[in-house]
């Protein structure tokens, strides 16, 4: 399991990744890398497996066949120590998922001192400065149902990041956002990607995907269809169904 | 298995009280209790008409309420030390129950719907003639009195209510929750303690203090087994008078008054905090 791996090697590979429920199935052969302090977006229309995908890459469902590896670790043996491979992979939900019963400050100091086993004062300092650094000073106290929305997905992200990820990935976190809030957490994701944080974003935000990614994957129906830089991807797509994709989106 | 609307969440809870506890007509609860008082006095002053040579009924319960009212304390204990076990004997169970070991599980879904679906008498029944009087550790005699095995008896209905309970309210936690706490490497256990059972609480206390009200009722149905609880020594006391027919109302009016100020306003309270919940 622990394979020698080295930065100049892909973060995250996906080798023929199949995935099914029952008989229906979702993902039939996702190939995909993904290099240190890359940001990639996943893109596509709704039911064509990219969450599925995304939500393979950490464990958090398994897959049917393929290989999915995560610096050099490949998350689908069995002996997979899930969560090992989850401290390094951080993931943001669409519903941001923040525990109800605690404030933003204890959201975010939680898995550190938890999971982690680190010492609270440690953990409060690093927390504060996480809060700070998505614009949400002043909010440490406050419960999860007194945020807005966008509020929410900003602390759910601090939550990811004080587990030190090396990569994150980002699950439609906009979808369920109102329009005026999704601009803050696209700002905090955006910096995020400049300080150099390999990141997978499943998005229907065009635009971003355009300005933020290194590489854009278009998916659909279960396959990637094409994939390239988003200039090539957004100006000059080669197939068909990317095209029409495109076109009823932008 | 995701929650619908937020209304439905505590449909899990409903088993516990299948029909409205609350009566369409609200009678508050000094009114209700003047009404029983007043039955106590009906009682007494009908007596007081045909002659004075012996006690009227109200005269009896207070030469002998404090007697009874020792025998209500009894039931009280009773009821909360059953409380107390079958709490803690249920939140394991409810934790087995929600074991991702499949045999666990099984196991204590049927030990749950064992517990649950027999009568409190019966088990009661079990509790007091297959356990021992006293029982012999390390050379030490431990005696083990009625009212310990009523206890217990008591307790395990508790049990498997508060099983129930306390899956039902874990249950309603979205799967997102679970799927937030996984991300961040928590364990199972981890999650379940730090993440799961808190937010929990909650929605467990109203449910849990209708089991309560139950219990502190039930409790009497240990005077079948000689306890000596409110129950039997009401009778003790009815017999002691004579036995007369005209006592046997206001005597067991007061053991009924007792147990509903004692358990109405619980009812009361759970009702609140159901409503205050619910808006959350």
């Amino acid at each position: 399991m622990a394979t020698s791996w080295t930065p100049d090697r892909p973060i995250v590979q996906c080798v023929d990744v199949r995935k099914s429920f029952g008989a229906l199935e979702v993902l039939k052969g996702i190939s995909l890398s993904v290099r240190k302090g890359e940001v990639i977006c996943i893109i596509g229309p709704s039911g064509s497996g990219k969450s599925t995908l995304i939500r393979c890459i950490n464990a958090l469902q398994p897959i049917t066949s393929g290989s999915i590896q995560i610096e050099g670790i490949e998350v689908s043996d069995p002996r997979l120590d899930k969560l090992a491979l989850r401290r390094k992979v951080g993931m943001v939900f669409q519903q941001y998922n923040l525990f109800p019963h605690k404030t933003a400050l204890q959201n975010v100091m939680m898995a550190p001192i938890h999971v982690l086993g680190q010492k609270r004062a440690e953990v409060e300092v690093r927390a504060r400065a996480l809060l700070a650094k998505v614009r949400l000073a002043g909010k440490e106290d406050t419960y999860p149902g007194e945020l807005s929305g966008g509020q929410q997905q900003r602390v759910a992200i601090a939550r990811s990041l004080a587990m030190r990820p090396d990569i994150m990935l980002f699950d439609e976190v906009t979808a369920a956002l109102d329009p005026e809030t999704v601009k803050e957490v696209l700002v905090t994701i955006r910096e995020l990607a400049e300080d150099g944080m390999t990141c997978i974003l499943v998005t229907h935000e065009m635009n971003f995907a355009r300005e933020v990614a290194d590489h854009v994957y278009f998916t659909d129906r279960g396959v990637i269809v094409e994939h390239g830089p988003p200039e090539t991807l957004f100006t000059a797509a080669k197939d068909e169904r990317t095209q029409r994709f495109l076109s009823q989106v932008l | 298995m995701k929650t619908g609307e937020p209304g439905h969440r505590l449909a899990v809870l409903l088993p516990y009280r299948p029909a409205p506890v609350r009566m369409s007509v609200r009678i508050g609860p000094l009114p209700a209790a003047l009404l029983c008082f007043c039955a106590i006095m009906a009682a007494s002053t009908a007596w007081a008409q045909t002659g004075p040579a012996m006690l009227s009924p109200l005269q009896v319960i207070v030469k002998w309420s404090p007697l009874l009212l020792r025998g209500f304390a009894f039931n009280i204990l009773i009821s909360l030390l059953s409380m107390l076990l079958g709490t803690i004997a249920g939140l394991g169970l409810g934790l087995a129950l929600l074991s991702e070991s499949r045999l666990l599980a099984a196991v204590s879904w049927l030990v749950t719907q064992f517990f649950r679906n027999a009568p409190w008498l019966v088990l009661l029944f079990f509790v007091m003639f297959l356990v021992p009087f006293q029982v012999i550790m390390f050379k030490t005699t431990i005696p083990l009195p009625d009212w310990i095995k009523a206890t217990v008896g008591f307790a395990l209905p508790v049990m498997a209510n508060v099983a129930e309970v306390v899956r039902g309210a874990v249950r309603s936690i979205p799967s997102t929750q679970w799927e937030a706490a996984e991300s961040l490497s928590f364990t199972r256990r981890q999650t379940m303690w730090l993440i799961m059972l808190p937010q929990c609480i909650k929605r467990m206390l109203p449910p849990w203090m209708n089991i309560y009200a139950i219990v502190a009722m039930s409790t009497v149905l240990a005077s079948i087994v000689g306890v000596s609880e409110m129950l039997t020594l009401t009778a003790q006391v009815h017999a002691a008078e004579g036995g007369r027919p005209e006592l046997f109302a206001p005597l067991y009016g007061f053991a009924l008054l007792c147990f509903f100020l004692y358990c109405y306003p619980i009812n009361i309270w759970t009702a609140r905090l159901e409503r205050r919940f619910r808006v959350r």
